[in-house]
C-alpha cells in the first residue's frame, strides 16, 4: 500500500514500501524516471530514499491533491511491473585498502586485515540512497561480520575519496567533510565534480564493487597518498 | 555594467540567488536566501526577477567601493547605511556615482539584508545556479563556496529607474517584533506537534544556514524512520529532543523523525531572529500555507 504524505507546501512524500529491500532502491529509481518523464513540468526535484520517494513540485503548477490525482495510474503501473533481473549499471571502484582505521576495525570484528578486505570487497553493493553530502551514495549491505556502531566522537574532518563502514553500510566520503564512520581504505577517483556530466557516476539503484589496489596503482589512477 | 570592489567583505556575506535546483538526487542542497521575503523586495526594487543574484550580508559589515554609476537596493536587517557617510534608507533602491563609498553598519534588528543591483550580479554558475553552499564547496562568486573577500570585483548591469523608490510601509517587517512562528503538522504527529507549540524555544547560537537549533524541554519522538528526502522547513527531532528547523542549505535526505514544516515566509522570519532569541510557535493548516505562499510567488513572478 503506498502512502502519499505532504511534506510542507511544496513536496509530496510517496512511502513506496513498509521498509527497504533489495531492489527496492533500483525500482524506486525507475519509478523517479517514469515520473520525471509524465511529470516534469511539475516537479522540481525527485530524491529517492530507503523505501520513499520525495517529490518536490512547483505550487504554481499544481499542489498536492492535484498531484495525487495523476500519480494514481502511473503508480498502479509502477506496482504492476515486475523486478528486474541483475539490477541496475555496475561500476568496480578501484580501492587502497589503507585507511586509518583498518587496524581497529579488524581487531573490533576479531579479524585480521586480510579477512576484512577480503570480506568487504568479497561483495556487491547496492546503491539505496545519495545524500549527506553530493555524490555521497550509501551502499548496502555489508557483511555482518564487519558490522561496527559509528565511532564515538566523529572526525571534524575525513578526507575526500576515504572508503568507510558503519553498522550494515559502506560509502566513499567525495568531498573532504566530517563524518562518523570507519576509514579502512582510500579510492583515487574523484566521486563527484560539479564540472563533469553527470557530476556523479553513481544513481539510486547501482551496483557497485570495490576492487582492490595497491598504492603504485592507487597513485597511477590519480590518487594523492 | 556597475562594478563594485568589495573594501570589507563583513562577517559572512554571500552570492545567493533563487537555489540550485534539480540535483537533490545527487545530493547537491538548493541553498539560495535564507529570508525569501527580503530577498524577493531588494530584487523587486530594481525590476528583476526573484531569483536573480544578489548578496546575503549576514549582520551587516559590508564595505564597497563604487566602480560606475549604478542604481543598487537593499532589504532586510536594519543596518545603518550609508553612501560617502550620507545615510541611505533601508528597504529602497538608490542610485550611485563612481568612487562613491558605500558602508553599512552592524544590524540592530534582523540578521541578514540583501543587496540587489539591476540584473543581478554577474558570475559563473555552478549545476545552473551562482548560489554560494560553503559546506558543498560550490558556488559564489569564485564557484567553490567561498564567501565575498576584501578586493572580490563585483558586476551587475545598469538599469534605468525614475528615482530613489522604497518598499510600501506594510510590507516592511519589524524584526523586533515577536510573533509566533507558523507550523504545518506531519502526518500522524499533531499531538507531538501540540507538546511543541505548548514549549517555548530559544534559538540555539550553534544555528547556522543549514538548520535552526532549538534548545528547551526535550520533545520525545520515536525514532523509527528510514532516511527520506527533506524539505526546506521540516522540523527534526533527533535522540536528544532539541529540533533542528532545516534551512536553505540542509542535507538533502535526513533519518531523524519530523514533526512539522514551517511556514516557508517564517523560515524567513527565523533567520533574522538573533542567537537565544525566545521562539513561539502555532499550529496552522497545510491549504492557509499554500494559499499564503502561493500569493507570494505569484506576486513575485515577474
Amino acid at each position: 500500500m503506498i502512502e502519499l504524505r505532504p511534506a510542507g507546501p511544496e513536496a509530496l512524500l510517496l512511502v513506496l514500501a513498509e521498509r527497504p529491500e533489495p531492489g527496492l532502491p533500483l525500482r524506486i529509481a525507475r519509478l523517479a524516471e517514469m515520473l520525471r518523464a509524465q511529470l516534469g513540468a511539475e516537479l522540481t526535484d525527485l530524491v529517492p530514499g530507503w523505501n520513499s520517494l520525495l517529490l518536490h513540485y512547483d505550487l504554481l503548477r499544481t499542489d498536492h491533491r492535484r498531484l495525487a490525482e495523476r500519480l494514481r495510474p502511473l503508480l498502479d503501473a509502477w506496482q504492476a511491473r515486475p523486478g528486474e533481473e541483475g539490477g541496475g549499471r555496475l561500476h568496480e571502484i578501484p580501492i587502497w585498502y589503507a585507511g586509518e582505521d583498518l587496524p581497529e576495525v579488524a581487531a573490533g570484528c576479531g579479524l585480521s586485515v586480510t579477512e576484512v578486505i577480503a570480506l568487504h570487497s568479497g561483495r556487491t553493493y547496492q546503491v539505496g540512497v545519495i545524500g549527506f553530502a553530493p555524490g555521497f551514495a550509501y551502499l548496502s549491505e555489508l557483511d555482518e561480520r564487519l558490522a561496527l556502531p559509528r565511532r564515538a566522537t566523529p572526525r571534524t574532518r575525513v578526507p575526500a575519496g576515504s572508503l568507510a563502514i558503519a553498522e550494515r553500510q559502506t560509502a566513499v566520503y567525495p568531498q573532504a567533510s566530517p563524518g562518523g564512520w570507519h576509514l579502512i581504505g582510500r579510492c583515487p577517483w574523484r566521486l563527484f565534480d560539479a564540472r563533469r556530466e553527470p557530476p556523479c557516476p553513481l544513481a539510486v539503484g547501482d551496483r557497485v564493487r570495490f576492487v582492490a589496489i595497491d598504492e603504485a596503482a592507487f597513485r597511477r589512477e590519480g590518487g594523492r597518498p | 555594467m556597475s562594478r563594485f570592489r568589495v573594501l570589507r567583505p563583513g562577517p559572512l556575506s554571500l552570492l545567493q540567488d533563487g537555489g540550485r535546483h534539480g540535483w537533490q538526487h545527487l545530493g547537491v542542497s538548493p541553498a539560495g536566501p535564507l529570508d525569501p521575503h527580503a530577498a524577493a523586495w531588494a530584487n523587486r526594487l530594481l525590476g528583476n526577477r526573484r531569483g536573480a543574484a544578489l548578496l546575503e550580508i549576514a549582520l551587516g559589515g559590508l564595505q564597497l567601493e563604487c566602480l560606475d554609476d549604478g542604481w543598487l537596493a537593499l532589504c532586510g536587517a536594519d543596518v545603518p547605511i550609508r553612501l560617502d557617510g550620507v545615510p541611505r534608507p533601508n528597504w529602497s533602491r538608490f542610485a550611485v556615482r563612481a568612487g562613491q563609498r558605500l558602508e553599512l553598519g552592524f544590524a540592530r534588528s534582523g540578521q541578514r539584508v540583501y543587496l540587489a543591483v539591476p540584473g543581478g550580479f554577474r558570475g559563473e554558475p555552478v549545476l545552473g545556479s551562482l548560489a554560494c553552499q560553503a559546506r558543498e564547496g560550490l558556488g559564489g562568486l569564485h564557484g567553490d563556496g567561498s564567501p565575498l573577500r576584501e578586493g572580490d570585483l563585483l558586476a551587475g548591469g545598469l538599469g534605468d529607474f525614475p528615482g530613489a523608490a522604497s518598499v510600501p510601509w506594510p510590507f516592511v517587517p519589524d524584526y523586533r517584533a515577536s510573533r509566533p512562528l507558523r507550523v504545518v503538522p506531519a502526518a500522524g504527529q499533531e499531538e507531538v506537534l501540540q507538546g511543541f507549540v505548548a514549549r517555548s524555544w530559544r534559538l540555539s547560537p550553534q544555528s547556522d544556514r543549514m538548520g535552526a537549533r532549538l534548545s528547551g524541554e526535550a520533545l520525545r519522538l520515536p525514532p523509527c524512520e528510514w532516511s527520506q528526502g527533506m524539505v526546506r522547513g521540516a522540523i527534526q527531532v533527533p535522540p536528544d529532543g532539541q529540533p533542528i528547523i532545516l534551512q536553505a542549505d540542509r542535507q538533502t535526505v535526513g533519518g531523524y523523525p519530523v514533526l512539522g514544516y514551517l511556514h516557508p515566509l517564517d523560515c524567513g522570519r527565523l533567520a533574522q531572529c538573533p542567537a537565544h532569541a525566545e521562539l513561539r510557535f502555532v499550529a496552522t493548516d497545510l491549504e492557509t500555507v499554500q494559499q499564503e505562499w502561493r500569493a507570494f510567488l505569484r506576486f513575485f513572478a515577474c
